[in-house]
């Protein structure tokens, strides 16, 4: 087990590299964590998996943590593994609860990330900008109460067992459907006009319910 | 150009040569291939799935097709969506244990598993070594029949129905041994934090010796059956490719990213119950194909079975829990009959055990490759974040990337080759 408590050299390569930008560090249970300032993330990702001295070819995770405590800030949690040279770093974005929830996606470094960011936009509510697919991936895509993951978000759903089926009985099926599947009849002319508009539109779904 | 190779390759017969390696017997000659006549080139849009068997699950798959090739694959996910994750946030740390069974259902006690070592590490708990060579031996029970059935359902898919059964036959004992040892055979709920539901019974290790002497005789048969059938190599080989750099840079892990040539296997790169002391083998394919991942499972079937009779070799004698009032429940005489053993039971179970605040994440190689369990604790008895980090999830996500180019049937062969599971999958 690498349960030694020293902390990841790729801590002070990323500090030698972008300054302030690196926050706080820490080692828990034998891993590194490390905080990056949302708006240099990108960049950073972009070190770590391309310098020589880093290689981390592969991208473990992509989830989210929101805390109990009101205070504290929604975290975006990446683990990340080097294969070549067996090294494991956790890094988190922290967004601030007044800010937007959203961070630059790494599709373009690691394709893995593509349903990983998916899912916590659609459990999370966080947008990732340069996603190639943004769109929820375990709800569907007309689901409007919001992202189940919030702690604000009450454990049987926000809307009443009544309200769930009213909707359900009343949920136009054909919305389910998203626009890239339906490039062909679009093509051909054979959408109706106010679902093209819709699906058009949801190109950047925001959930009805409450998402900050 | 692409079409004329798919044309080719639907034109042509798998078969053998007298050394025994794959070659392509083409149908009709070059000349008459040449000549197909321009087809319309109108593009079909189909829907697969939720409900159809060879998508292993309620998987739904919206296909593009020109002719047979698949154009473009849009795989929608999250009709067994449940929540689990969310759930967990609401339940003690034991309580999670029966939801973990109920994620990768087809190798329960393995997740079990992953969620207690997970949770230890949290805790700071030191298991018994008897806990945990029992623990070595229910992951590799669990790699097995998960492997079985991922053998059995992708040979039916490609047209070998003897394998389903044989397979079935073999998996049908192993949850026998399982039922016996935890009293389920699909949610075993193995594990609690700390230790065991329970020890092994009376004769359990003969049996389960006996198993292990004859099950490599089914895979034997098993392969003599496929690994040189004209049929499953011409469907199997150089269908699906995954490069090394592209498995990796595409999160694919378990057999999927092995079967591709990298050498990654968490019991032997970041070694957990052990592991690091038992003598197996990794298997590793070298092209990244159907086939390669045929051939990676088997081994690490046989592997398995390496492991097992290793574990029993071992097996020492002693307690399954550690000796730890925190976690572990007063034995059930004590509690009914001992005024503190009592406070300390009900205590235990309505109160649950806090974690101290901190987060851990604990990666295990499952059948299906890295289950990560990513626990975050503010330091009372419920998790404030319970991630399940899921391996078919990621190699599910690679499918489009394998099987756009390919023929209809080709996708089918590559999706049953992926061995999703589609409670990990949707959580």
């Amino acid at each position: 087990m690498s349960g030694a408590a020293t902390a990841n050299p790729s801590v002070a390569a990323l500090r030698a590299r972008f300054g302030a930008a690196i926050g706080r560090s820490a080692v828990v249970h034998g891993a590194t964590l490390v905080h990056v300032a949302r708006d240099r993330a990108h960049e950073a990702f972009a070190f770590l998996r391309d310098e020589p001295s880093e290689r981390y070819d592969y991208l473990v995770d992509v989830t989210a943590v929101e805390y109990r405590d009101r205070e504290l800030p929604l975290e975006v949690v990446y683990h990340l593994r080097s294969i070549p040279r067996n090294a494991f770093l956790r890094v988190k974005i922290a967004l601030d609860r007044s800010g937007p929830f959203e961070v630059d996606s790494v599709v373009d470094l690691w394709q893995g990330a593509n349903w990983l960011e998916r899912e916590v936009w659609d459990m999370f509510g966080v947008r990732f900008a340069g996603h190639p697919d943004h769109r929820r991936i375990l709800m569907w895509e007309t689901y409007d109460e919001g992202h189940p993951l919030r702690k604000d978000f009450p454990l049987r759903g926000r809307f009443s067992r009544a309200e769930q089926v009213r909707r359900a009985l009343g949920a136009d099926l054909s919305a389910h459907y998203s626009m890239d599947e339906l490039s062909i009849a679009d093509a051909y002319g054979e959408l109706p006009a106010d679902m093209r508009q819709r699906l058009k539109g949801a190109a950047a779904p925001e959930g009805k319910g409450r998402s900050s | 150009m692409a079409e004329k190779r798919v044309l080719e390759l639907a034109l042509a017969t798998p078969g053998v040569d007298a050394a025994g390696n794959a070659m392509r017997v083409p149908l009709v000659s070059a000349e008459h291939t040449a000549q197909e006549p321009e087809l319309d080139s109108d593009h079909m849009l189909i829907n697969i799935g939720p409900q159809h068997p060879a998508t292993h699950g309620v998987l739904r798959l919206v296909v593009e097709l020109d002719g047979e090739v698949v154009m473009r694959v849009i795989p929608h996910i999250g009709y067994l969506h449940s929540g689990f994750e969310k759930l967990g946030e609401y339940r003690h740390y034991n309580q999670i244990i029966p939801l973990t069974d109920r994620t990768d259902y087809l190798s329960a006690p393995a997740n079990n598993i992953a969620f207690a070592l997970a949770a230890e590490r949290l805790m700071g708990i030191e298991i018994t070594p008897r806990c945990t060579v029992l623990r070595v031996i229910a992951c590799e029970l669990s790699r097995i029949i998960s492997h079985l059935v991922w053998a059995g359902t992708t040979a039916i898919d490609i047209g070998a129905f003897t394998v389903f059964l044989w397979m079935f036959q073999e998996r049908e004992r192993v949850y026998n041994l399982i039922e016996a040892w935890t009293g389920a055979r699909l949610t075993t709920s193995l594990t609690r934090v700390g230790g065991l539901m329970a020890d092994l019974p009376e004769g359990w290790t003969g049996r389960l010796r006996e198993w292990c002497a004859r099950f490599p005789k089914t895979l034997d048969e098993v392969d003599r059956m496929l690994l040189r059938n004209g049929i499953w190599l011409g469907r199997t080989q150089d269908v699906g490719v995954m490069t090394a750099a592209e498995a990796t840079n595409w999160s694919l892990s378990g057999p999927m990213l092995r079967a591709s040539g990298v050498a990654y296997d968490v019991r032997k790169d970041q070694p957990y119950l052990g592991y690091e002391t038992y003598d197996f083998e990794v298997p590793v394919g070298e092209k990244g194909d159907v086939y390669d991942r045929y051939l990676v499972r088997m081994e690490e079937m046989r592997q398995s079975v390496r492991i097992l009779l290793q574990a029993l070799d071992r097996l020492p004698d002693g307690p399954i829990n550690a000796d730890d009032p925190r976690v572990i429940l007063p034995p059930k005489q004590k509690a009914m009959s001992d005024m503190e053993s009592m406070i300390h039971h009900f205590k235990q179970v309505m109160e649950g055990v806090p974690a101290p605040a901190g987060e851990v994440y604990f990666p295990v190689e499952n059948p299906k490759g890295e289950l990560g369990t990513y626990l975050v604790s503010d330091g009372t008895a419920k998790p404030v974040r319970w991630r399940i980090r899921p391996p078919s999830f990621l190699n599910l996500a690679a499918l489009p990337r394998m099987a756009e180019g390919h023929l209809l049937s080709d996708l089918i062969a590559i999706n049953a080759s992926v061995d999703i599971v589609m409670g990990e999958i949707d959580r």
